[in-house]
């Protein structure tokens, strides 16, 4: 399997509050890994920094290396938006433009030169379960949605752009079963085409969908491995009262 | 234990006692509403039926006739307008950038937080000291003479603190997760502010502009010594040279001119245009914000 996206002795603080220690992760190509750990274990922190989100935060100190396949995301000589182009992301809550429908899809291609015709917006709507619904509505301002199909509209801004990577912060954690199952039956059917990391709080979610496992605690990775070790044979006791949901 | 229980007669003493401060509470409120709102009717109906008699087509197209007591009103109209207008040229993108600067860009630092509360303070200057200012700096250091430019960039300098305080409260609104959307999709920051942020921002920057320049329009201090003139013969309208302006129109007709009891009814009739032009002004920004907010949902 080969390795997509990886982070080396990624040191992350902001201020001088660390919230990363010496991360070592690497992600598998056209497979689903799954972050979990508890609230404040840096999870997200970790995410943000693959599509340089933290570039934001002015008191925010990086640290290490993260590579897509042989390239350095954080090398001076490479823009920002060029990374972000080739690793997507999707939010916790879905925070489509208020813009209709058809321009959430074609903003991100407009400002990319990329074509933006009625056969991309209609590709990125099927591959985010999501024209059926909405293709008589296209002008529709993208608000009027649905919680669970605002989330599958920003899914589909993000594939419309052909990324290699998509990460997921918490896509599901702001809706109901019915949407919750929707989606990832969709992160399933997105892997064959792109590599996926999903930050999770829903155990049962990560046992659902990832291939792999990665389980965070106190801005370290405790444990990483395939879901199934990772959440039946745990070689650390930490990682086992976790998923035990001793603590949480 | 019995001291926690009341008997009935003390219940019902309670109860009455709640009652009667709720009574008082709310009557109170509405009391003050009542008062309020009595003393607004009282204004616009002093300016209405006072006002509304002299109010017609010609009045607001005809230039004042025989030192202002018969004819209309509309050199100081025109003058209001092309005001109002060189006013918003100067404070709107100015003002718009500014505030997009401070919240979009600066760091928050002292220097970024002492701007934002000079600038917060500046809204609190009588208006009086900018017309004072206005008049050192345009009509004498930069030699604009009194003149429609020079009382227009004063406003405009009166406008800015209130341009920039509202334009950055509506970007403050905006939530980071929807500059996030953007830049997720390979915008760059400028794009995501042009593209995404002010877009979202749109109904409450509008808003601010146009309630600071219906108070910009109303405003008769900062142009007293600026530009705003007595009277003008015949035409106005040239930005070099001084204008007739409503509110002064309104100020000098009733305090200044000799034969007060005649112009008595065009003063009112000015109040009456002034006030339906600052609120033709205001039902702008609220249609403004009503279509956005129509448009979102």
């Amino acid at each position: 399997m080969k390795t997509k996206l990886s982070a080396q002795n990624l040191n992350i603080s902001f201020g001088t509050k660390q919230v990363l220690k010496n991360v070592n992760v690497s992600f598998n190509e056209n497979e689903i890994t799954a972050l979990i750990g508890p609230s404040g274990c840096g999870k997200s922190t970790l995410l943000r920094s693959f599509n340089r989100m933290h570039d934001l935060s002015p008191d925010a100190n990086i640290n290490g290396t993260i590579m897509l396949d042989d390239l350095n995301i954080y090398s001076k000589n490479i823009p920002v938006t060029e990374i972000r182009k080739r690793i997507g992301m999707v939010f916790q809550k879905a925070n489509p433009f208020p813009k209709s429908i058809q321009e959430n899809i074609t903003y991100g291609l407009k400002i990319n030169n990329l074509p933006h015709g009625k056969d991309v917006i209609e590709k990125a709507l099927q591959e985010a379960y999501l024209w059926d619904e909405v293709k008589n509505d296209l002008k529709m301002p993208a608000t009027r949605l649905s919680g669970g199909q605002q989330q599958r509209l920003c899914i589909a801004r993000a594939v419309a752009l052909r990324p290699e990577v998509i990460l997921m912060d918490e896509p599901c954690s702001a809706l109901d079963p019915v949407s919750t199952l929707k989606i990832e039956e969709l992160i399933k059917h997105l892997k064959k085409k792109y590599t996926i990391a999903i930050v999770t709080h829903n155990m049962q979610q990560a046992q659902r969908v990832a291939d792999k496992t990665i389980f965070m605690y106190l801005g370290e990775v405790m444990e990483e491995g395939p879901t199934d070790q990772i959440f039946n044979n745990p070689k650390n006791e930490i990682t086992t009262n976790y998923i035990n949901g001793y603590f949480g | 234990m019995e001291s926690f229980l009341l008997t009935d007669s003390e219940n019902i003493m309670q109860f009455k006692t709640n009652k009667l401060s709720s009574v008082i509470e709310w009557g109170s409120l509405l009391l003050s509403t009542a008062i309020v709102c009595f003393f607004i009717a009282v204004i616009i109906w002093e300016i209405f039926s006072k006002g509304f008699s002299v109010l017609s087509w010609e009045f607001t197209t005809m230039v004042p006739k025989e030192g202002m007591t018969s004819g209309g009103i509309l050199t100081p109209i025109i003058g209001t307008v092309l005001l109002t207008l060189i006013t918003s040229a100067f404070a709107v993108p100015f003002g718009i950038c500014c505030a997009i600067y401070l919240n979009e860009y600066a760091e928050n630092t002292w220097v970024t937080r002492t701007i934002r509360a000079a600038i917060r303070n500046l809204s609190g200057v009588p208006s009086i000291i900018y017309g004072l200012f206005g008049l050192a700096l345009f009509v004498q250091a930069l030699n604009f003479g009194t003149s429609l430019v020079a009382a227009g960039l004063t406003l405009g300098l009166l406008s800015l603190p209130y341009i920039i305080t509202t334009t950055e409260e509506a970007l403050k609104r905006i939530p980071n997760s929807t500059r996030e959307a953007a830049l997720a999709v390979g915008a760059t920051k400028f794009e995501t502010i042009k593209d995404v942020v002010i877009p979202s921002a749109m109904s409450g920057i509008l808003t601010g502009v146009v309630l600071t320049l219906s108070r910009a329009a109303g405003e008769t201090a900062p142009i007293l010594f600026t530009g705003a003139a007595f009277y003008i013969n015949g035409s106005s309208g040239y930005v070099n040279q001084e204008f007739m302006a409503l509110p002064y129109h309104l100020y000098m007709l009733s305090t200044q001119h000799q034969s007060i009891d005649q112009v008595k009814p065009i003063a009112y009739g000015t109040a009456l245009v002034l006030v339906i032009v600052v609120f033709l002004l205001n039902l702008t920004a609220f249609y403004i914000r009503y279509k956005y907010r129509k448009d979102e949902n």
